[in-house]
């Protein structure tokens, strides 16, 4: 098992090493001249100059290269023009809002989808069956930011069950001690039931809103997989030793039928990190996705490539564990390797 | 090479008309492909003709009209600005379908060929196509689409870019694995047999197995770029204001959501997830037509 | 033959009775009966087999007997009673209780049928808890004694093994072991040596043979086989299109067959003593039939068939000594599996236990003269495809020497080989009809690419004169030509596939098992074809295939291949009633006949 992992670290480097030549290139692809572009519009030509230097894009394009890969080595993302803090240290501080917020909509769309799946398989033709294929159809299509505003428009303008769309935490509260920087957790730690309420009151809806968007692909691939397994040679032959449908349906169908559905997990996490950006626009959630898109506008590109970096990084590794859970699951992948 | 016409109008003629019979079969059995087809008849229409045939100029604002409700003069009701939230849901129709048709169609042609040549002939092109593709899919693809958009510049030529940017690994991909495996069928190694040089077998016995294939990734991923390209000005790139398109619509209406102005985001967000939910509907119809094996 | 049970043994009420079965299926085009209105009986002890073409309904008979048919599927008329139980009218508990336990089942691609991702010996245990047969304390060493029982080596360490760490008969075994761990009273197994070598066939059968008669249980033997079914069988049942049409003592069948369809199934198996023509139904010897204008008796002598045709005008070399093909010491290596390979030289420290390449043909020598058919036989995997393949100059060799008419065609690689005029004088007829054929292209388009691209007709009237022509000598109906793939038959496909061969009057045609994935009816029809060509036009063959009984039929000489080697070559009579190597001993002890 452990030389599965290694080898899966092997070749998770050539993908970081891609996400790094990527992010460098983005932004010595900016347009006109970067310099100008970091020093800020307002630089005067000397200004412009002097940030050149620093930045080192008075030298050659391998040797920015080497400068950028030792400054990352370093940890060292550039700094912000709007807030003039280093990008680390508002990403690390960021960072467990949209871990938190993405986790539990992964959770949410996980605990139904699969379940939903599995049932329209077993039972085609059901009305579960076409539940589940209506709401794979329209799930995909549902752009993830409007899901979120009608959310907010109905639970808490018409209804009012939802607190105010602005953030982690009403601002009657103060933050638990940090502990993991997940406010559920951290509060539950502290024994604070208030805070822990008032937590899960804001986290609700977004954590809805992105569930029911990466529910559609997952329910889909559980149904299609799972329907492949229950016609394949190996599930005839256990109806036909007289096993019971439920033996056959989760001992031998289930776990077959999740091989294709964690290698889905990969797609479902790089549309979720996206749609997370979207979700926190909406609901004005103080992740590293608003902090992004809040650059943007403001044409801070060092945040922007900060984020970009973050984000692949986090992807790769999601893709290692579920590469590792994968093996976990299928013999074939922890023996043979 | 005139020799080769007669058999060939055979093949066209009536693997057209066969293909048309079963095209009708599928929608008679199944209406609701003929109902996304209507829809995306619909779409091209308003694509088309969207900003002349609407009842207020879209861009136009009227102060006195501001945040209406729907209503029989203003269908949609009006936007912050007075505009006619109505007209500027038709006329952006045709932004947001030429952002989707010409992204996809690049894709198609760079992630087609790319992966076609990749799947074919194997080696150092596999390997430098495989390792462009993988090196695109560590990137999560709406953020990756988000730092193309703002290093390259905040156009809808560049959302048009970065869309097929992010979608390049998928046709690559499809394309990849279905020359692989016909590289050594039998009709292959069969052509092989008949004097066929590796380029013409390419060009005759591959890449027309592989095209129906790829007609419906495209469709399928038009739903895909319409809502990235929608994504991507929702959060401010790309379209600027006052440009009619959905997304940055939704943008527009969103502040107004907790207030109760709920028309202001909620129609052109209806409208964008009828036209992608009509191209996936559309994608999975022409997948029955194309292969009535992978129904789901 | 039939088993040692006397037949005064036998109880007055059959194990199975099988009465007016029909079973429909709801398909998009409306109810399709797939078997209608049949009786069958088994009786305690006996084994019954069901013999049939593809799409007889034989299957459909046994899913319906154990009622596991898909969910289209449903039993329309008659019954099913298994030892005094109405099997139709049973609830799905009583079902189970029965499955597993009293009737079993073994099946087609052992390595399907077994959970890919459960130890095989747990798999084994789930079936034992199902039916509580062992205590859970000591459910572990049933299951190991069970393996063991299915003469499966080493038990104990198998146990723990994955179906994919086994070979297809070890599969076989273990699916054998599922069926048989309850001691069921009647076991049906469909088609359960299809797809494994001769040789592992016969373990196979002999094992299930030895456990079921130990144990007195009833078989239902499901196969397409007529030698199978008469070595292995009691009775034999054959179904036609849904229909039983012949049932009888299975001694009694191959003597006398009564029905017309058995006789045709019976003519058309390859077998010891037959020639080509008596493969054929009766019926369509006259020789009006199109496809017989050019035949003659059974001839195929080496150097008889001496070249009378020279359409293309080339040089053709008289009577030198040097044969058409000649293959020295020819060697293909594969590299083993690349990235993993790598990867686990870079954890595993010390010298690799295996070499880096495989040789999948390993330094094989032989000649095919002018008009000759040689037959290359052997096992899956015994490198008879990669020779051809090379041969064919469709890949490139490692080491050793094609020379083919003087010229050493071993050195050119196969992509330049492509557009070089020699590349008419060798084609080949492939194994899957329908996988040979460009499923975009008509018949008639199929057959022209050749003359297209290396022929020297030019002009669309010609292209289609040249075409008609091909096909009215291999028998396809000339209105077929502008059909698709898909709006044929597989034997029709298998004669475009052959019209394109000789298209270009090649001197040498490859024929890699062009009858594996037909009908035996068909096959015989094709095989009579290939036989006619030959005579007409003068060709030598290259025959691959792994049924020495086929390769018989039509090859004046054999080789015989065995892990990359050739074990034995010679005359084709002298290899098969004089073999010299035990292992072509092996091979033709291992091939069941129907008594003739």
């Amino acid at each position: 098992m452990l030389t599965v992992i290694l080898k899966r670290l092997l070749i998770a480097i050539p993908s970081l090493i891609g996400v790094v030549i990527v992010t460098f290139l983005l932004t010595r692809a900016l347009p006109g001249d970067p310099a100008a572009y970091f020093a800020g519009p307002a630089a005067t030509k000397e200004a412009i100059q002097e940030v050149r230097v620093k930045l080192g894009l008075d030298k050659s394009l391998p040797r920015q290269f080497m400068r950028y890969v030792a400054d990352l080595a370093k940890g060292d993302l550039g700094q912000s023009l709007t807030t003039g803090q280093p990008v680390v240290t508002e990403i690390r501080n960021r960072l467990p809002a949209s871990a938190e917020l993405t986790l539990l909509g992964l959770i949410v769309s996980v605990a139904i989808a699969i379940p939903l799946g599995i049932f329209a398989a077993v039972k085609p033709n059901s009305w579960i069956d076409h539940t589940c294929r209506v709401m794979t159809t329209a799930g995909v299509s549902l752009p993830v930011f409007f899901t979120g505003l009608i959310l907010v428009y109905v639970f808490y303008y018409l209804l009012g069950w939802a607190p105010a769309p602005l953030g982690r935490l009403d601002i009657f509260f103060s933050p638990p001690p940090p502990v993991t920087g997940f406010y559920l957790i951290d509060s539950a730690v502290a024994g604070n039931v208030e805070t822990f309420r008032a937590a899960l009151n804001q986290l609700f809806l977004p954590a809805v809103t992105l569930g029911i968007f990466s529910l559609a692909p997952i329910a889909r691939m559980t149904r299609a997989s799972m329907l492949a397994v229950l016609a394949s040679d190996f599930v005839r032959t256990a109806r036909a030793s007289g096993l019971t449908p439920f033996t056959v349906v989760v001992t031998y169908a289930f776990r077959n039928a999740m091989l294709p559905v964690v290698t889905t997990l990969g797609m479902v996490f790089s549309f979720l990190l996206g749609a997370n950006v979207l979700v926190e626009k909406v609901f004005a959630w103080p992740g590293i996705g608003s902090y992004a898109v809040e650059a943007l506008i403001a044409s801070d590109f060092a945040p922007v490539q900060g984020f970009v970096l973050t984000m692949a990084i986090m992807y790769v590794l999601l893709n290692l564990a579920i590469d590792v859970l994968y093996g976990v699951i299928d013999p074939r992948v922890r023996l043979e390797g | 090479m005139s020799e080769a016409a007669l058999p060939k109008q055979g093949v066209h003629s009536s693997g057209l008309a066969a293909t048309l019979k079963h095209a009708r079969y599928i929608i008679g059995e199944n209406p609701v492909t003929g109902f996304a087809f209507a829809l995306f008849v619909l779409i091209v229409f308003a694509a088309l003709l969207g900003p002349h045939i609407v009842p207020y100029d879209p861009l136009a604002s009227n102060t006195a009209m501001a945040l209406k409700p729907p209503s029989r003069a203003h269908w949609f009701g009006t936007d912050q600005l007075g505009r006619d939230v109505f007209s500027r849901v038709i006329a952006a129709t045709r932004l947001d379908f030429i952002i989707a048709v010409f992204s996809v169609a690049l894709v198609f042609l760079m992630g087609g060929l790319a992966g076609v040549a990749a799947g074919f002939f194997g080696g150092w092109t596999d390997r430098i196509v495989s390792r462009i593709a993988d090196t695109i899919m560590a990137f999560p693809l709406f953020v990756l689409a988000m730092g193309i958009v703002a290093a390259l510049g905040n156009t809808v030529q560049n959302i048009i870019i970065a869309t097929a940017i992010v979608n390049f690994p998928l046709y690559a991909r499809i394309a990849r694995t279905e020359a692989n495996v016909r590289r050594e069928a039998g009709f292959v190694q069969a052509a092989r047999l008949s004097g066929n040089g590796e380029t013409r077998i390419l060009l005759t016995q591959i890449l027309p197995n592989i095209m129906p294939i790829m007609i419906v990734q495209m469709s399928l991923t038009m739903g895909y770029a319409i809502l990235n390209a929608a994504g991507l000005s929702f959060i401010g790139l790309g379209v600027r204001p006052p440009d009619a398109e959905w997304g940055i619509m939704v943008a527009e209406g969103a502040a107004f959501m907790v207030s109760g102005e709920w028309w202001i985001a909620f129609f052109p967000g209806l409208v964008l997830m009828i036209a992608v939910f009509c191209f996936n509907l559309l994608g999975d119809g022409l997948r029955d037509i194309v292969d009535p094996q992978r129904r789901t | 033959m039939s088993g040692g049970l006397p037949m005064s043994n036998h109880p007055p009420v059959p194990l199975l009775d099988i009465k007016d079965l029909t079973v429909e299926f709801s398909t998009r085009r409306g109810i399709v009966r797939a078997v209608q209105n049949i009786d069958l009986q088994v009786a305690k002890g006996e084994t019954v087999g069901i013999v049939g073409e593809s799409g007889s309904g034989k299957s459909v008979t046994s899913f319906a007997v154990m009622r596991i048919l898909d969910r289209a599927g449903r039993i329309a008329e008659g019954s099913v009673t298994f030892s005094g139980i109405d099997v139709r009218a049973a609830d799905d508990s009583q079902m189970r209780d029965l499955r597993g336990r009293e009737m079993s089942m073994i099946f087609q691609n052992p390595r399907a049928a077994l959970n890919p991702i459960r130890k095989v010996g747990v798999q084994i245990e789930d079936v034992l808890r199902q039916h509580a047969q062992a205590d859970s304390d000591a459910i572990t060493s049933k299951a190991i004694e069970i393996l063991d029982q299915v003469r499966i080596a080493r038990p104990r360490e198998r146990y723990h093994a994955y179906p994919f760490e086994l070979s297809g008969g070890m599969c076989q075994r273990v699916v054998i072991a599922l069926a048989l761990a309850c001691k069921p009273q009647l076991l049906i197994a469909d088609e359960p040596t299809t797809g494994l070598d001769v040789t592992t066939q016969k373990t196979v059968m002999d094992l299930v043979t030895e456990l079921t008669r130990e144990r007195g249980m009833s078989t239902i033997l499901i196969t397409h086989d007529l030698g199978l079914a008469a070595v292995y069988c009691d009775r034999v049942v054959v179904m036609e299109k849904g229909h039983v049409v012949e049932s009888a003592v299975s001694a009694a069948i191959f003597k006398a067959p009564a029905h017309p369809y058995t006789r045709k199934l019976m003519r058309a198996t390859p077998r010891p003593g037959v020639g080509l023509r008596d493969l054929l139904p009766e019926e369509a010897l006259p020789a009006d039939e199109p496809l017989f204008r050019h035949a003659r008796p059974c001839a195929g002598h080496p150097g008889l068939g001496n070249d009378t045709k020279d359409v293309d005008g080339r040089d053709k070399p008289g009577h030198d000594s040097e044969p058409l093909l000649v293959v020295e010491k020819l060697v293909k290596e594969y590299p083993r599996r690349g990235l993993t390979t790598s990867l686990s030289k870079l954890f595993q420290r010390g010298p690799a236990p295996e070499p880096d390449v495989f040789r999948a043909v390993d330094g094989i020598s032989f000649t095919i003269a002018r008009g000759e058919s040689v037959g290359l036989v052997g096992e899956s995997g015994c490198g008879k495809s990669t020779t051809s393949m090379m041969v064919m100059r469709l890949i490139d060799t490692t080491d050793g020497a094609i020379r083919f008419g003087g010229d050493d065609i071993g050195a050119i690689p196969a992509k330049e080989f492509a557009t070089l005029p020699l590349r008419k004088r060798i084609q080949m007829v492939f194994q899957d009809p329908t996988d040979s054929l460009n499923p975009r292209f008509t018949a008639a388009r199929a057959i022209a690419d050749p003359i297209l691209r290396l022929g020297d007709v030019r002009g669309r009237n010609a292209v289609r004169a040249r075409c008609e022509e091909l096909a009215a000598q291999v028998g396809l109906p000339v209105e077929l030509l502008d059909r698709f793939p898909h709006q044929l038959s597989g034997g029709q496909k298998a004669r475009v596939g052959i019209a394109r061969a000789i298209a270009l009057n090649p001197d040498l045609i490859i024929l890699d098992e062009p009858t594996a994935a037909l009908d035996v009816s068909v096959q015989a029809v094709v095989l009579n074809l290939l036989q006619d060509l030959k005579d007409t036009l003068g060709m030598s063959y290259l025959f691959v295939s792994h049924d020495l009984n086929v390769v018989r039929l039509l090859c004046d000489r054999v080789i015989v291949m065995q892990a990359g080697r050739i074990v034995e070559q010679g005359a084709t009579g002298r290899v098969l009633f004089a073999p010299e190597a035990q292992y072509t001993r092996d091979l033709l002890a291992a091939i069941p006949h129907p008594p003739v």
